[in-house]
């Protein structure tokens, strides 16, 4: 399909103001400008941008673009990692950030109601009056909202032991392609059929617009251990994991930063981290007294087994947090290192960890680039940072076939093409690696089963390029250019 | 469409004789609802599999997907039924790193044969499910059963990380893969899970295991009424101790589990006795956990007016934990005739069981009710004849129990239906606004309606 532009579209344009109101709709490039990008290396410039208040609103907006063959894609607060809320194919952006209310708190049966603009972390603010927190907490939870959190099922540091997003939504309500506003899933989270929330949590806003959130709450743990692990190298570090996994120790969080990383996190943050050693594990531990007291043992344990050169312990509140600080903050520090970094997100299984850093260390030389690691260890889930300079195009270049690689690697040690960022447009042509024709052609006819026309985010998860034209989904012709 | 008798010689064709069956008195044993196949058919791998699905949509036959066939109950009567696709001869475990605590295996092993190879290396897998004995991994989550497990590990969704299985356009697709945190691609294993097959077949899963506890122990108590026994829930479920098993006991329920652990010889506990309400409670961690658990338990009962509190011996535990993981079976064993649901709520409340109580009353029908952790119950409805009278009644009552679930916002599963009035069960279900939605992903899955047509309310 040959779709015009949105702004080649006066009177669609017309009626998304007269619906919305002037205030609630950007169209000057100077404010698509800033809708250009997200946390990734990609581009993308919607040509409208709206911002609905209601769930009605944004059925009216889908059905207005509906009729002039305009594309749309829905976006939060824009933290994502995999272009999934760029607007690849132009079109009109639903920014969700104005419907940011937490519609109910309902803390006897550990739920809350909220919009998709809601920030994730103010979940756990609204409910930590209670005892309860929200428990997925990605890097960015203080500006991330749930809507984008629910589109990519993101993770973060603790679901290693609760899981990622997907394991705390029970409903949701959609705005399908049509303009139609359906309800998934149950408060309870026991459903009479498919698991359709299973479904929709994870598909990166291919299949339907998420208007409303059903999120399941948790108690707070009652005791809480944070380590700080230091290794003279990163192959005693990562063996670490190894046995830490292997004996049944689940801590709520493993992380790993080397040592080189370190460095300039310790410059940027003051943690109080080692400038001397080859990496460190940031391991927390939680839940009743009487089992993170044992776990505790067993991780000074395993982790001196491992050549650990000292374990230290947060000694309260204060230090947990400044070290946790310091890992939060981490990937901003690069910016100390270089004038862009690429953060990259692949999986493999715990148990080849060792083999999988040493083989992330051998491509990055090959390319010419120090790649660092600040990475969810405990799941397997690797974040090499490569360091560029985007205005050398050789550079960039380079950076993106090193990633490639990397991901490659992922994937034959067993592993997978994202743990969390997801595929957007950034690992759309490397779905290859995984996935056959076969297997495609079934995720194409569940996505053409909600989004017949592609009018939802055109352009993300499959891919568009050589050789797949059995695989090819309807794409808006100005779709899979890498800016 | 293939004559019957041509139905089993092609299928010989296609997978050799001895992976054929259509002996008279064999299909029988794969009855289902009434409907007996014209052909059993047993492949030996996936791609045996997808040549059978194949074949089902050339000549246009209706395929069930059969592992031990211990809840092929469950669901309604099949539209269709010419292959049942025995799934018993997958059975390798194709990968297991038990370093990282992942494992990939294929659907028909049996999850007691699963179980042994994961205890070997001190790990499990919490699928703690009816007919374990029996049952095959890729049945367990096709049916989508609830694992006794569930209040410490999650539903099977929470543990199942990939899935390769045949679509109804006789590819072998995959989706997820073998490591514990994954976001490629849509999650479509997730919606294998309660399917009852009407998807694909199911050929291989993986799963993320889990450690064995270090410590377990189980306690009963007894109360003398069931708002003292939901006291007592409420009271552990709102300081978040975390028990992995927590169920009640109605005395109709109690005296059935005190008439087989009779007829299996085994110690029948004290506690059990069928004009109380019983509590049963387990929990896992290490030894001084459990200790402070069970203090903290002990506390609870005695707060919530315990007629009665004890402390398992292990040997006791064992067989009361292992039978209340086979709920669904023997309350089907427990009369001729029942109807057993399965309803999931959120803020339960000891008024709403009564008020089932009633319903069951009201036809002159013995109830049973099971609650188990997460706001599920199991309600049975125990006739004591399955005359056609007796039958009757049961049918009788489905309106009034779906009106009052409806009412309390929750999901109710009919687990058991006599298969004469599975059409009335049916009629009485109203299509939920999502189940254009539903019938969506079946097209999907399953263009040519091959797999077990009709199983799913909705004409799913």
């Amino acid at each position: 399909m040959n779709r015009p532009n949105a702004s080649a579209h006066p009177a669609l344009h017309r009626e998304l103001k007269s619906l919305l109101g002037s205030n609630n709709v950007l169209d000057q490039p100077e404010d698509l400008l800033l809708y250009e990008f997200d946390g990734s290396v990609e581009k993308g410039r919607p040509d409208l941008i709206v911002f609905p208040h209601t769930t009605a609103q944004v059925a009216q907006i889908v059905k207005l673009a509906a009729r002039f063959e305009t594309p749309i894609v829905g976006r939060g607060a824009g933290t994502g990692l995999s272009g999934g809320a760029l607007a690849r194919g132009g079109g009109v952006m639903i920014v969700f950030a104005r419907m940011n209310r937490i519609v109910e708190i309902d803390v006897p049966n550990l739920r809350a109601v909220v919009q998709p603009g809601v920030v994730n972390l103010d979940i756990t603010r609204a409910v930590e009056h209670a005892g309860l927190y929200f428990a997925p907490d990605p890097s960015s939870a203080k500006s991330c909202t749930i809507g984008g959190n629910v589109a990519e099922n993101a993770g973060g540091p603790h679901t290693l032991a609760y899981g990622v997003t997907t394991n705390h939504v029970t409903a949701l309500e959609l705005v399908m392609p049509d303009g139609g506003i359906v309800r998934v899933g149950s408060k309870h989270g026991d459903v009479c059929g498919y698991d359709l929330c299973g479904l929709f949590v994870g598909s990166e806003g291919t299949l339907a617009l998420v208007t409303e959130v059903t999120v399941k709450l948790s108690r707070k743990p009652e005791a809480v251990k944070t380590f700080l692990a230091i290794f003279e190298t990163i192959e005693d570090a990562s063996q670490a994991v190894v046995e830490i996994t292997a004996n049944g120790i689940i801590p709520a969080a493993c992380e790993m930063m080397d040592g080189w990383t370190l460095q300039a996190v310790e410059d940027y943050v003051h943690a109080g981290y080692p400038r001397d050693s080859g990496a460190v594990l940031l391991i927390e531990l939680e839940g009743l007294t009487e089992a993170v007291e044992a776990q505790a043992a067993a991780v000074q344990t395993v982790s001196r087994n491992c050549r650990a050169r000292e374990v230290r312990i947060a000694r309260d509140s204060r230090e947990r947090d400044l070290l946790w600080k310091g890992r939060k903050n981490a990937f901003g520090a690069m910016g100390r290192l270089a004038p862009s970094n690429y953060v990259l997100d692949g999986v493999i299984p715990r148990s080849k960890l060792p083999q999988a850093l040493v083989r992330i260390k051998e491509i990055g030389q090959r390319y010419g680039f120090n790649i660092g690691n600040i990475f969810h260890a405990g799941d397997g889930n690797l974040h090499p940072i490569v360091l560029y300079d985007p205005r050398d195009a050789k550079q960039f270049e380079n950076a993106i076939a090193a990633s490639r690689e990397i991901i490659g690697a992922c994937v034959d040690m067993g592993g997978a093409l994202t743990g969390e960022h997801g595929v957007g447009m950034e690992k759309n042509e490397l779905m290859g690696l995984l996935f056959g024709d076969g297997d495609f052609a079934l995720m194409r006819r569940v996505h053409d089963a909600f989004n017949p026309d592609s009018s939802l985010n055109p352009g993300k998860v499959f891919p568009l390029s050589k050789g797949c034209g059995e695989i090819r989904i309807k794409t808006k012709e100005a779709v899979g250019k890498r800016s | 469409m293939t004559a019957t008798a041509d139905v089993a010689s092609r299928l010989t064709e296609l997978l050799g004789s001895h992976r054929v069956i259509n002996a008279a008195d064999e299909l029988a044993a794969y009855t289902i609802d009434e409907l007996t196949p014209r052909a059993i058919a047993c492949p030996a791998n996936a791609q045996e599999v997808a040549e059978v699905v194949r074949f089902a949509i050339r000549e246009k036959l209706a395929i069930l997907p059969l592992g031990s066939r211990s809840k092929c109950d469950m669901g309604m009567a099949p539209q269709r039924y010419d292959i049942a696709l025995d799934m018993t001869s997958l059975r390798d475990v194709a990968h297991y790193d038990a370093g990282d605590l992942t494992l990939s295996v294929d659907a028909g092993i049996s999850l007691r044969e699963l179980d042994a190879c994961l205890r070997q290396k001190g790990q499990f897998l919490p699928l703690a499910v009816p007919c374990f004995e029996t049952s095959t991994v890729g049945g367990a989550i096709a049916s989508g059963i609830d694992s006794a497990l569930r209040a410490r590990y999650g539903t099977a969704r929470d543990f199942l990380i990939g899935a390769e299985f045949v679509d109804g356009t006789g590819n072998l697709c995959k989706s997820g893969g073998r490591v514990v945190k994954n976001v490629t691609g849509y999650d479509l294993h997730k919606l294998l899970i309660g399917s009852l097959g009407t998807l694909g077949v199911i050929t291989r899963l993986n799963f993320r295991t889990f450690p064995l506890p270090a410590a377990y122990g189980g306690h009963v108590a007894q109360f003398a009424t069931i708002d003292a026994a939901m006291e007592f829930r409420n009271r552990v479920e709102s300081i978040g101790l975390p028990v992995s098993d927590l169920e009640i006991l109605s005395p109709n329920v109690v005296a059935i589990v005190r008439a087989i652990l009779r007829r299996d010889e085994h110690l029948v506990p004290t506690e059990l006795n069928d004009s109380k309400w019983i509590t049963y409670s387990t929990f896992e961690g290490n030894d001084a956990l459990a200790r402070r658990i069970a203090g903290e338990l002990e506390r609870m009962a005695n707060a919530s007016a315990a007629v009665s509190y004890r402390k398992l011996k292990e040997d006791e535990d064992n067989v009361l934990g292992g039978m209340l993981r086979e709920a669904f079976e023997w309350l089907r064993w427990a009369s001729p005739a029942n109807l057993i649901w399965r309803f999931s709520m959120t803020g339960m409340k000891a008024q709403m069981l009564n008020t089932l109580d009633t319903i069951a009353e009201s036809v002159r029908v013995r109830s049973g009710l099971l609650v188990r952790p997460c706001g599920v119950v199991y309600f049975a409805l125990l006739a004591d004849s399955d005359d056609e009278e007796s039958v009757g009644r049961l049918a009788r009552i489905i309106l009034d129990v779906k009106r009052l679930i409806r009412i309390e916002q929750g999901c109710s599963t009919l687990l058991h239906v006599p298969t004469a009035i599975k059409t009335i069960a049916a009629e009485a279900t109203q299509p939920a606004s999502d189940t254009p939605l539903h019938q969506r992903v079946k097209q999907a899955f399953d263009p040519e309606n091959v797999f077990a047509p009709g199983r799913i309310v909705g004409g799913i």
